[in-house]
């Protein structure tokens, strides 16, 4: 072991996976803590649960696997992979559909890969698209978020944070109230079934209590605090600016292109920005770099076909977001993206493109 | 953004920049606080016959002889190649290998002088010219020629001889002299303490070295964090009064702006060419510290004796700089710092990101050593076990020559040749930024040593068995047509026999083309004066005239082909000296070549 480090530099490393790791770990809390505060705690459930599951099955596959587990473990990639499939999820999700979806993203789409470095696809997407189509309904059905003047015209309640662990654990609703009285369709869910039944925006906008300024009430905050995580994380070069540059740019561009076009049936582009999961999905989802590109004009192009593609599927697609699609779909293009987007290299006269 | 750099840059000239680069903490102020010190005449002085890329030197002393110092222990074999002179002056007491400085930590052939403290001088050859100002009257063959007896090399690390260097050819004109001062490597103040205090004498190289590439311009590149350097060398270009020529410029302090590529890009905007030289942009690029030997050689005839060398780390008691004659022992200098101050995580000769870890101090310092670094476990701690590459592409990010350093480490991983070269591995210059950045502690620069090394052992292989599969079809063809000859022959006689003198006479009334064929080669008229094979009936004596003939030819071939080889050699010798060993293989070829050339001709 010693032999492998002779070589040069001899320098203090200034990287290591574990504070990587934390340190998107850290860049969630703001995002978390607004979605906990319009969500309540079935959000921080889910979190605990997911990384509870996540830890476990990653330890008992490096233990089939016949490596120790401690180190996979310790280099946090597993619990980054729960929170971030814990936040996609709706917090009245039932405990035992958490641990399918975790289970599956570590077992299944990482570690039956090669483990950390080798996953083609995003384990957190993965897993919740596992569910996502095993479990429509479960997965779609979200909270309304606690504004209060939303809830008052909606005749809609909010959970205690015992009544979310009994639902969750034991799929119990507090006492008198109707699963109709505590959920809500998404913003984005909401808007695309209006316009399917050929409403425009305006009418759309203006019949309900539930629309801001931008999206949805509450949920177009969210995005603002996730916003401010990937800052850090941009501070802190964790991750690089052209993924998240160029996700939010490809979706503002799409959106923008068929809203001026027709602003009565595409919502403007602000609307896509701060709903569903684009800015979370912009800074901490399609910037996981073992499924991502790694070339700089590669992550351009991939971030750019990911925000169309969440436009596209937003649109015309049948599920509620869809940022976990685009991304699975980005991840299997890039490898190629990669291959085709190498770049200069010092003293060439341009890049030359390589044979596969 | 111009207005910008300008201000950056106090407003001298416009600077470009190269891609990636890493800030590094550049614990300069270790060892650049007290002046150089003359370093304490060891005992013994161990000269290593190569201390320079190219051909070993060849020794010209034997045990037991007194040498004087200054004086001319191994000469150059070949053109690319340096001598080796006495470092001091004393008894030869040894020619041996021992142990060196280099990253195999093997031994190499060495002269050991056992020093007898008298210092006394050989007799140097006198100064070309007076002082720098009288250079134009001298002849640039004779200041190479002095600059090659005189030993000079790179003394940045790369150890290239400088004469080589100093002599790109009529076909590719010089228009920048580019001088190397910004020792970018953290630690590392030699180049440092060396301009500030010999900044005259560095100017004087400059010009000599404009002179010899009949430059315009020569810049001196200094890093930002060496302000005093840049001082003095100002002064001494005012003094000397070629600030028309000769500029410092000063750069941003960034690591590995020292890289002779990325040196160059900054100051000019220009890139060397993939797999060349800077020639080939009409740019010479030297290290002061090469500047400064030049100047003692042409202008005080002294040869490349004596270097700085920075011992520093804080694995030592009193980092300095020192003034050291070649040959000492780095044991010698850690003593003479106050030895090791405790625990110590490893010895390096070079700087953190580019050195490499020396096993013993037993070694001594040559040429090209330019630090002694000894580095605590605080310093250079053990990053641990590589982890799997999360492919997070900080790597690619911080690369000097934009590689993909990740897509080069997988395919290293799994020895896909082929591959790494699609990537452009030879276009790495080690300079070991990615693997500082790695998050997974990956020894990413080990890969790549590995990749290339694999890589030449290949290209050795492919080309020892396409030179077998040549001779097996030269042979084939050579046996065939030996057939042929023979069998010709054979009808031919027959022939003879069967005409039996019927027409000798009509024969002889036909001339015979080669003229002084005597007359019993008429019973024959000469088939094909164009075929340079003699006639298969041509007398002995004849015969032996034309061989010798065709034997001149043949060597003459061969040795056209040798220089040829050579001079391709010398183009592609220059840019990094990981292609030493390709060299010595073209080298070996041409060797081999030689005598089968001479068996051929022997043959025909």
């Amino acid at each position: 072991m010693a032999m492998t480090f002779v070589s040069s530099p001899h320098s203090a490393r200034v990287n290591r996976v574990d504070q990587v790791m934390l340190q998107v770990c850290l860049a969630l809390v703001p995002g978390t803590l607004a979605l906990v505060w319009f969500f309540g705690w079935g959000v921080l459930i889910n979190m605990a649960l997911a990384t509870l599951f996540a830890v476990l099955a990653e330890a008992l596959v490096m233990k089939l696997r016949g490596r120790p587990a401690l180190p996979a473990i310790g280099d946090y990639s597993a619990v980054v992979t729960a929170l971030l499939f814990a936040l996609t999820i709706p917090p009245t999700m039932p405990w035992w559909m958490t641990m399918l979806g975790i289970v599956f993203a570590i077992v299944i789409v990482k570690q039956l890969y090669g483990g950390i470095g080798y996953n083609p696809f995003n384990p957190a997407m993965a897993g919740y698209v596992f569910l996502l189509i095993s479990y429509p309904v479960a997965t779609t059905s979200w909270l309304p978020p606690d504004v209060p003047a939303l809830l008052e015209a909606r005749e809609l309640s909010t959970l205690s944070f015992l009544d979310s662990a009994r639902l969750i654990f034991m799929g119990a609703l507090p006492e008198g109230l109707t699963w109709d009285a505590v959920s809500a369709a998404t913003p984005l869910d909401e808007m695309r079934t209006l316009l399917d039944q050929g409403r425009t925006i305006d009418e759309i906008r203006s019949s309900s209590p539930l629309w801001g300024s931008f999206g949805g009430r509450g949920w177009e905050w969210v995005g603002n605090w996730f916003l401010l995580g990937g800052l850090y994380l941009l501070w802190r070069r964790v991750i690089s600016w052209e993924i998240p540059v160029a996700v939010l740019g490809g979706l503002l561009a799409a959106s923008a292109a068929f809203w001026l076009v027709d602003p009565q049936h595409f919502p403007f582009p602000g609307f896509h920005l701060f709903s569903g999961a684009a800015i979370l999905g912009a800074f901490f989802i399609a910037t996981d770099p073992v499924s991502a590109c790694t070339t700089r004009r590669g992550q351009l192009i991939y971030g750019a076909a990911i925000g169309g593609t969440i436009f596209a599927i937003r649109t015309w697609g049948g599920y509620p977001d869809a940022v976990a699609f685009a991304v699975l779909l980005m991840n299997i293009a890039a490898p190629m993206i990669d291959q085709y987007s190498q770049p200069r290299v010092f003293g060439h006269r341009r890049s030359e493109r390589k044979k596969a | 953004m111009s207005g910008l750099r300008s201000l950056l840059t106090g407003g001298q000239r416009k600077l470009w920049h190269f891609h990636g680069g890493v800030h590094l903490p550049d614990e300069k102020t270790l060892s650049n606080g007290c002046p150089v010190a003359a370093a304490p005449l060891p005992a013994q002085l161990v000269l290593p016959l190569q201390q320079h890329i190219g051909a070993p030197a060849r020794c010209r002393v034997s045990v037991g002889d007194q040498v004087l110092k200054g004086q001319l222990i191994a000469e150059p074999q070949g053109y690319i190649s340096a001598p080796v002179h006495a470092s001091s002056s004393g008894t030869v007491i040894a020619i041996e290998a021992r142990p060196i400085p280099h990253p195999s930590g093997l031994s190499a052939p060495c002269v050991v002088i056992e020093t007898d403290g008298e210092e006394r001088w050989a007799e140097l050859p006198a100064p070309l010219a007076a002082s720098a100002a009288e250079l134009d009257a001298c002849d640039p063959a004779a200041l190479r020629e002095r600059i090659r007896a005189s030993g000079i090399v790179g003394m940045g690390g790369a150890s290239f001889p400088t004469n080589v260097k100093l002599n790109p050819g009529k076909d590719q004109p010089i228009d920048t002299v580019i001088i190397n001062g910004a020792e970018c490597e953290p630690y590392i103040t030699c180049d440092d303490l060396l301009m500030r205090e010999r900044a005259a004498d560095i100017v004087d190289g400059v010009r000599v070295m404009l002179h010899l590439v009949q430059a315009k311009r020569a810049l001196i590149g200094v890093e930002d964090n060496k302000p005093e350097a840049a001082t003095a060398l100002n002064s001494a270009i005012a003094e000397a009064g070629v600030g028309d020529r000769v500029e410092v410029v000063v750069i941003p302090t960034l690591y590995p702006s020292g890289g002779e590529k990325q040196l160059i890009r900054i100051l000019t905007g220009k890139e060397v060419p993939s797999h060349g030289i800077p020639a080939q942009i009409g740019i010479v690029c030297q290290n002061v510290g090469t500047a400064a030997a030049v100047a003692d050689a042409v202008l005080r005839g002294q040869p490349l004796i004596e270097r700085l060398v920075t011992v520093t780390g804080r694995g030592v008691v009193e980092p300095r700089n020192y003034r050291v004659p070649i040959g000492i022992s780095a044991e010698a200098l850690i003593a003479a710092s106050g030895g090791y101050s405790g625990e110590l995580a490893k010895l390096v000769a070079g700087g953190p990101m580019m050195g490499f870890r020396l096993d013993t101090d037993l070694v001594p310092i040559t040429k090209a050593t330019n630090c002694l670094l000894a580095l605590t476990p605080a310093e250079s701690p053990d990053p641990g076990a590589p982890l799997p590459c999360i492919r997070c592409g900080r790597c690619a990010e911080v690369c000097p020559a934009n590689l993909l350093p990740q897509q080069l480490y997988w395919h290293a991983r799994a020895k896909e040749l082929d591959k790494v070269q699609d990537y452009n591995l030879f276009d790495c210059i080690e300079c070991g930024c990615c693997a500082h950045v790695c998050p997974s502690h990956i020894p990413l620069v080990q890969y790549y040593r590995f990749a290339k090394t694999e890589s030449w052992t290949r290209e050795q292989e492919k080309r020892a068995a396409d030179h077998a599969r040549e001779r097996h079809a030269a042979r084939e063809a050579r046996l065939e047509r030996q057939e042929r000859e023979r069998k010709a022959k054979l009808r031919k006689k027959k022939e003879a026999v069967a005409a039996g003198g019927a027409k000798p006479a009509a024969a002889g009334a036909k001339p015979a083309p080669a003229g002084t064929k005597p007359a019993a080669a008429n019973a024959k008229p000469a088939p094909d004066g164009a075929q340079p094979t003699p006639d298969a009936n041509a007398k002995p004596q004849a015969d032996t005239a034309d061989k010798q003939a065709l034997i001149e030819a043949a060597r003459r071939r061969a040795a056209e082909k040798k220089a040829m080889l050579a001079k391709a050699q010398e183009t592609t010798a220059t840019p990094v000296d990981q292609q030493a060993p390709v060299q010595g293989d073209a080298a070996a070829t041409t060797k081999r070549a030689q005598p089968r050339e001479a068996v051929a001709a022997d043959q025909e």
